[in-house]
């Protein structure tokens, strides 16, 4: 049986990216097996009907799988629950009285569309910087020709579960986008079939990163905010292979740069 | 006017149709591809597939997609994984397996040479995937791992955990991503399609509104493909991401694609059912946990006791008594029916008596709690989130939800349309799950679609259009289509009603799914075909969105959708009383063995029904076309699974 809150839901309100923006309040009664998400609905329909415009938000999938949702609840990125996109955060998680603060991400790599929601292309511009393999359309070998140890295998799962949601940027002080960028690169590099372009992939998409986030200083933030706990040790891994990238690009100068 | 539907299928042996097929069609020479333009619209699994490829193979894409990042397709939510003829389990699979499974589960109502083609394609797929660096799970040995999914007594299924669908999106995304960096594909991002551009009686491009800043411009193409996605959001509640809706495939079948099949749907039967009427969304649990659970609702109409009080003798195991070869085990709408039928008769489970019990105690009694976990303990976890209740000690609630869309824009065998050089791929098309899918079959169709067929299919278009410019923009053709999208805005913007669009939706949602849902009869559909209209009549005259059509607004992006389902939905009954007959995912309740099973009707109905688009007035206006379906090489039979 579910169970009524009353809440007071403090929100950050903002035209567009040209505007000022401010904290506008709203009093709601939503039911505790609603989702975060669905309260937001709930809150939307009331203002529409009150002539006032609905809170613009990102959302889609609401399964945590597609990394539109984003929010910071009460200074969290992705809110309370380790672990949880926005989409699978459940009104239970609250209590009765409580009053919540819901704030767009706050970094400069990620302008302001309107009111919750921002504009995160710069994840996908890091992606095309080197995210791939290169292999065309029909060109691919039988799937069973190279033999992948199963822990590489796992490892590269653990990476590529990254769902592109900017949680670790904006949980970061350093607003870093190093947890994203080491996730693809670590999916990628760790896999037998990402080697032969392992270096150049990864100094051209830590590079195209530098052109949007701020540097990582190691607070972890990222990690705890990340809805998919994706590891902080692959921002590490990746720390190493630019080393690397960088020494071999240096060995050859005076040639092409490769890649 | 009445279309003529020519399949385009290739004479010769089914085993040959496909590589006949492609030495036949002409070719586009490499240093003339770039001299044609080709817009994708859709970024899932079948448009990034096919951008990607067309990329590649050096004609200029535009790719658009409403989504902020093409990552965002609904695709990227499919759990299961992907079917593939590969064989590597030594267990008998084969093409003509995939291929015979795929028609006999599709119950008959697809086209033997476009499946047959899917079922070849399957196993490049795989390749392909595995190249791009697709983490597909492994066995320890180093080689890829299978297992059997949806009912298949063979084991081709191919899984990333439980997120495939979002690492072969991945993999496409990438893949397009690098097309983008080379220049030959350029992205389109938070730009809605609002309109096919249709001149000459050819697709020469798409209108589009830029979902930031309200504008709507004109794009020119010498094709246009779409990828769209499926239709299952006009139940308003699914499993589907919420912004998928059919206004892409909707506005080409008014400006002359016929639309095949519409009462086509999948309802999927293990869903968390919902909590109340604030529920947005509906949440697939894998079928995969009916391998465990058991599946029961109380005998008695009146039983209060909590699940775990009731004893054996009063509960009712449905789906073991009623087909004690297959239980739990049945597919999809022979389970999803029956988990109605005990709900419509008040044993409903839950506080809204909505749901039925999937029962895992005896599971964990057997086999450990430990075992349970390591099978499903990501499923567990993910119910337990949404509904506050341990499965491991009390029984999941479930019930069925829609989940996929059969139905969609009617192609012949080049994935084109009845609008020349206007193709439909993936979900947005009718063409190969005939009136049920198998599972793992959705995201193989999408693959092959975009990285095998559309590749090589609209290349022999293209090739009949050398020298020709696109037409421009300026044109009469655009400018028009130009207007009338502008004029949709504006209409909405003014009706300033009393009403939310969620509200309409909400409703069209209920009554779709009331009367053209799991079970269907004359008297419901007809229920409906009056009740839709006057729905669409008050939506227009009360729908309320805020603000104005220049800028961001999402209640404007919502309003313009419903006003489409509202038309599509009316096709879709329409679609459902015409079809005399039970199959796969339509039931028909006039249409039924004494045992309450779907009865087929293949003397009458072996046909695809293509709706040609007549007016406004959809139900008396819209006009059928048949492709009569002939099966050479399978032979009809009666599904049974008791
Ligand atoms: C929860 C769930 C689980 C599933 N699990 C499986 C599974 O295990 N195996 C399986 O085979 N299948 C599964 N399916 C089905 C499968 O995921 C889909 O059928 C498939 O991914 C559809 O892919 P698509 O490329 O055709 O379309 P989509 O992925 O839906 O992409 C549609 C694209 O079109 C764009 N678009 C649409 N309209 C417009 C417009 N007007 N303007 C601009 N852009 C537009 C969208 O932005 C998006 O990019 C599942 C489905 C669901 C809902
Ligand atoms: S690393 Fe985690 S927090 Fe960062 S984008 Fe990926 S899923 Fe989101
Ligand atoms: S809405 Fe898709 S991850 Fe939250």
């Amino acid at each position: 049986m579910s169970t009524t809150l009353n809440l007071k839901l403090k929100v950050w309100r903002q035209e567009s990216a040209d505007d000022v923006g401010a904290f506008e309040y709203y009093d709601v009664a939503v039911a505790d097996d609603a989702s975060f998400l669905e309260m937001l609905d709930y809150v939307n329909e009331g203002l529409i009907l009150d002539d006032r415009e609905p809170i613009a938000f990102d959302h889609d999938c609401r399964e945590g799988i597609c990394g539109s949702c984003s929010l910071m609840i009460d200074g969290q990125a992705h809110g309370p629950q380790k672990g949880t996109a926005t989409c699978q955060l459940f009104m239970r998680k609250f209590s009765d009285g409580d009053e919540i603060v819901v704030e767009p991400w706050r970094a400069a790599g990620f302008p302001l569309v309107k009111d919750l929601a921002v504009n995160r292309a710069a994840f996908d511009r890091i992606i095309e910087a080197g995210g791939y393999i290169s292999v065309n359309t029909g060109a691919a070998p039988d799937a069973n020709i190279t033999l992948v140890p199963k822990e590489a295998a796992d490892a590269a799962m653990d990476a590529a579960a990254c769902i592109g949601c900017g949680a670790c940027v904006a949980a970061c002080p350093n607003s870093a986008g190093n947890l994203f960028t080491a996730a693809k690169l670590q999916h990628l590099n760790l896999l037998p079939q990402g080697q032969p372009e392992r270096l150049a992939r990864t100094e051209a998409m830590v590079e195209k990163m530098e052109e949007f986030f701020g540097s990582c200083t190691n607070h972890g933030e990222c990690q705890e905010a990340c809805p998919k706990e994706i590891s902080v040790d692959f921002i590490a891994m990746m720390n190493r292979d630019y080393l690397k990238a960088k020494l071999a690009n240096r060995k050859r100068s005076g040639q092409k740069k490769f890649g | 006017m009445a279309l003529t539907l020519d399949s385009k299928t290739p004479e010769g042996p089914l085993a040959d149709k496909w590589d006949k097929h492609k030495f036949d069609l002409k070719l586009v020479a490499p240093h003339n591809r770039r001299k044609f333009e080709v817009i994708v619209v859709g970024s899932g699994l079948a448009g990034a597939a096919a951008a990607a490829s067309l990329g590649e193979a050096g004609y200029n894409v535009s790719v658009f997609t409403y989504h902020d990042s093409p990552r965002r397709a609904h695709s990227i939510a499919a759990q299961g994984g992907i079917n593939g003829a590969k064989n590597y389990k030594n267990d008998g699979d084969s093409i003509q397996r995939l291929f015979y499974d795929t028609i006999k589960g599709g119950d008959y109502r697809s086209r033997e040479s476009n499946v047959y083609r899917l079922a070849q394609s399957s196993v490049n797929i795989i390749d392909q995937a595995t190249a791009q660096g697709v983490p597909f799970a492994r066995e320890y040995g180093g080689l890829l791992d299978n297992r059997s999914f949806g009912g298949a007594q063979v084991s081709r299924t191919f899984y990333a955990r439980g997120q495939t669908g979002q690492q072969l999106l991945l993999g496409a995304y990438q893949a397009l991503a690098r097309q983008i960096q080379l220049g030959t594909v350029t992205l389109y991002n938070r730009m809605d399609m609002q309109d096919v551009v249709v001149h000459d009686g050819r697709a020469v491009g798409i209108t589009a509104r830029d979902l930031l800043t309200g504008e709507i411009s004109a794009h020119s193409a010498h094709a246009v493909l779409l990828a769209t996605g499926g239709y299952g959001n006009v139940y308003f509640l699914s499993t589907n991401a919420k912004a998928c809706n059919v206004t892409a495939t909707w506005r080409a079948h008014k400006k002359g694609a016929a639309f095949a099949n519409p009462c086509f749907t999948q309802i999927h039967p293990t869903c968390i059912p919902p909590a109340d009427e604030f529920q947005s969304k509906l949440t697939l649990m894998s079928e995969s946990l009916r391998n465990d659970g058991r599946i029961w609702v109380p005998s008695a109409m009146e039983e209060t006791r909590a699940p775990g009080e009731i004893q054996d003798a009063d509960r009712d195991y449905f789906l073991e008594r009623k087909y004690p070869a297959f239980g739990n085990l049945v597919p999809r709408d022979v389970a999803s029916r029956n988990a109605k039928i005990v709900v419509d008769e008040g044993r409903g489970v839950g506080s809204l008596k909505n749901g039925v019990y999937l029962d895992f105690a005896d599971s964990i009694g057997r086999l450990g709690k430990e075992t349970i976990k390591a099978r499903y303990g990501n499923l567990f976890d993910m119910y337990e989130r949404i509904t506050g209740e341990d499965p491991y000690s009390v029984p999941m609630r479930i019930y069925p939800a829609t989940h996929y869309t059969m139905g969609g824009l009617w192609v012949d065998y080049n994935l084109q349309t009845t609008v020349p050089g206007l193709f439909a791929l993936g979900e947005a098309n009718f063409s190969d799950h005939g009136a049920n899918r198998l599972g793992a079959s959705a995201l193989m169709q999408g693959l092959a679609d975009g990285y095998f067929v559309a590749p090589s299919t609209v290349a022999g278009y293209l090739s009949g259009l050398l020298g020709d410019a696109p037409v421009e923009t300026s044109h009469e053709a655009f400018t028009s289509s130009l207007a009338s999208t502008q004029d949709m805005v504006d209409q909405l913007v003014a009706i300033k009603g009393t009403k939310t669009p969620d509200h309409y939706h909400r409703e069209l949602g209920k009554l779709v799914w009331d009367y053209c849902g799991m079970s269907r009869s004359k008297a419901g559909l007809e229920t409906a075909l009056s009740e839709i209209p006057a729905l669409r009549e008050e939506f227009w005259k009360e729908v309320k969105v805020l603000g104005s059509g220049n800028g961001f607004n999402q209640s404007l992006e919502k309003a313009l959708r419903i006003a489409d389902f509202m038309e599509m939905a009316e096709l879709k009954v329409s679609d459902a009383l015409h079809r005399e007959e039970s199959c796969g995912g339509h039931f028909r309740e006039e249409h039924q063995t004494p045992e309450g099973e779907a009865l087929r009707d293949d003397e009458d109905f072996a046909y695809v029904a293509a709706w040609e688009y007549g007016g406004p007035d959809i139900h008396k206006d819209s006009i059928l076309n048949k492709e009569p379906l002939i099966f050479d090489n399978v032979k009809l039979s009666q599904r049974s699974y008791k």
